[in-house]
């Protein structure tokens, strides 16, 4: 007894096997819940039609132009609704005692989080490059390299992992999924609206300029739009590296910090 | 050493509110041991204890001669963990639900694939297999659970209240699963609040309220506390109810009662009920019904919680 009290813990690769593992799971519930597909298909596109659409002409004079500013912004701001979804998972996990038999079992105790989150970069992939092909078949075209595109899809999933972390921390500070998405809806409309995602700065009044012109959505989508149509684009990426590793910093000790006080 | 789980002067505090109160506890391995106790006595704290969900503030416990709190893992390596709080995926399939555990306790994909087909026929839920475990019915849901909670053949099986909730046909399918593990070997930590469940199952009772053992021993010992049996007499012909009345009054240990064409009194005697039954041939008093029985354990209950019914 006394040799195996010598810890056989986990070892990384195990610990990167349950993680996948329980990636895996959140991904197959796609299967089972076609909801999720909206979120992550209709949703986005249905957002895309209608801004292109709709606004487009009013924005920018023609949906076709519209696309070339817009695309960015709505990537953008689907991205941050979705980070809501991670911590809708989680704190559904936690109520409805998944958690609790997960954390019963001989695996890494990071496993059922960095599980989630892994699944949820995959979708925030997936949507992501459904909107970029969605967008070139009403009319958007590149006018830069690939590697400028792989560098925006890295940055879009970078930013959208350290964002969900807000996510996460509500997700343990909460007792139901719906406050989950009542508190990011809150959050996530004046964040993304009041930014320069869906219309330039230009045309709002000076007070919110102001605002807009710190606000992370903005630095984002100046960033992505750079990436997408060329240009430079070295201040808005640096600008927005450090947006996104300021969230991570500051809310994945926090999550963790309440994930433990809660269980 | 023979005892599966071990706990000295378990505390633990939640805020203001005390839900273990220093819980000594051993179960043979084995047995079952069923914990039984109001809502909000510490059942479930206690239970998610010894799982490693949570640690204790003071006292210390071994699972398997593990330490639960420095030994987490290994602990986690022995039990399986069914109940109120550790549940099921509902997005999930049933065979989903078993291959994610198997999976994650690091059995192939074949041999993973293998034992949860086995396990859902075994719990007769071959036919729901690829349904999501959100569309099962109660009784469903619960057997999933437990094949859950077995996947990795566990020695010990902690059940938190497996049968609240189930209609009593699906309680029965329940305590027979149980019964079958028990005797494959499996030491089973039982929590209720049927005491009909601890009478059914459990080799040894721990009655806990507050936060505190109130109560250790086997059923019929906790029923020989309140130290008499009940007689109930009926005769077939009302009209005779004094007499019989009188005839159990000569044996009865304490007041009697007669209500709906019934005689109930307390005897403590052993030949009580003989000399009864003599005194009616006597007097030729024909019963419908007679009948000596043991307190059940709801009166024992009742008696040791100190609460009224």
């Amino acid at each position: 007894m006394t040799t195996l009290a010598a810890e056989p813990r986990v070892t990384p690769i195990q610990g990167v096997r349950h993680t996948l593992t329980l990636a895996w799971r959140t991904l197959v519930q796609i299967k089972h819940n076609p909801f999720e597909l909206m979120d992550f298909s209709v949703q986005p596109v249905m957002f895309l039609l209608l801004f292109t659409y709709v606004f487009g002409g009013a924005i920018s004079g023609s949906p076709g132009d519209y696309l070339k500013f817009g695309l960015a912004g709505i990537i953008v701001q689907n991205l941050l609704f979705a980070t809501m979804n991670t911590g809708v998972g989680l704190n559904t996990d936690l109520t409805k005692g998944v958690f609790d038999r997960l954390r019963s079992l001989p695996i890494a105790r990071f496993a059922p989080l960095a599980g989630r989150i892994v699944a949820d970069v995959v979708k925030q992939a997936w949507a992501v490059a459904l909107l970029l092909i969605v967008g070139v078949i009403l009319g958007f075209r590149f006018g830069s390299g690939p590697l400028d595109v792989l560098a925006a899809f890295g940055l879009l999933l970078f930013f959208g992992f350290c964002a969900s972390w807000m996510s996460v921390l509500v997700a343990m500070l909460v007792s139901a999924p719906e406050k989950v998405q009542i508190f990011g809806f809150a959050l996530l409309f004046p964040l993304t609206f009041a930014s320069n995602a869906f219309a330039p700065t230009a045309t709002m009044p000076g007070w919110l300029q102001a605002w807009v012109k710190v606000n992370p959505v903005t630095v984002l989508a100046d960033a992505v739009r750079g990436l997408l149509n060329g240009g430079d684009v070295s201040g808005p990426v640096t600008q927005s590296l450090l947006w996104a590793c300021g969230f991570l910093v500051v809310f994945a000790p926090l999550s963790v910090w309440a994930f433990r006080r809660r269980v | 050493m023979n005892h599966a789980i071990v706990a000295e002067g378990l505390v633990k505090r939640f805020g203001d509110t005390t839900a273990l109160d220093g819980v000594d506890l051993e179960v043979r391995s084995g047995t079952v041991l069923g914990l039984l106790g109001p809502n909000g006595a510490g059942k479930t704290t206690a239970v998610r204890l010894l799982a490693t969900l949570i640690r204790p503030d003071e006292g210390h416990a071994t699972v398997g001669g593990y330490d639960v709190v420095r030994q987490a893992h290994q602990v986690r390596g022995l039990i399986g963990l069914t109940g109120q709080y550790a549940s099921v995926d509902e997005t999930l399939t049933g065979a989903e639900n078993l291959i994610l555990i198997g999976r994650l306790l690091g059995m192939s994909r074949r041999d993973v694939k293998a034992k949860a087909r086995e396990l859902l026929d075994r719990f007769r839920l071959g036919d729901a297999a690829d349904k999501a475990a959100g569309k099962y019915s109660g009784g469903m849901r619960r057997r999933l659970d437990l094949a859950a909670s077995l996947v990795g053949a566990p020695r010990l099986l902690y059940l938190d209240e497996p049968t609240t909730g189930l209609d009593p046909r699906s309680r029965n399918e329940v305590w027979d699963i149980v019964r079958g593990l028990v005797a494959d070997g499996v030491t089973v930590l039982l929590t209720t609040q049927y005491l009909d469940e601890a009478d059914q199952l459990a080799d040894e009772i721990v009655v806990i309220d507050h936060g505190r053992v109130i109560a250790t021993g086997t059923a019929d010992q906790l029923k020989a506390r309140t130290g008499a049996q009940t007689v109930t007499v009926r005769p077939i012909a009302e009209d005779e109810l004094e007499k019989v009345a009188a005839a159990v009054e000569s044996v009865a240990a304490g007041p009697i009662t007669r209500s709906s064409g019934l005689v109930t009194a307390p005897v403590t005697d052993p030949g009580a009920l003989a000399h009864l039954v003599r005194r009616l041939d006597e007097e030729n008093l024909l019963v419908a019904e007679l009948s000596l029985r043991s307190p059940s354990l709801d009166e024992v209950f009742l008696t040791l919680t100190g609460g009224t019914k």
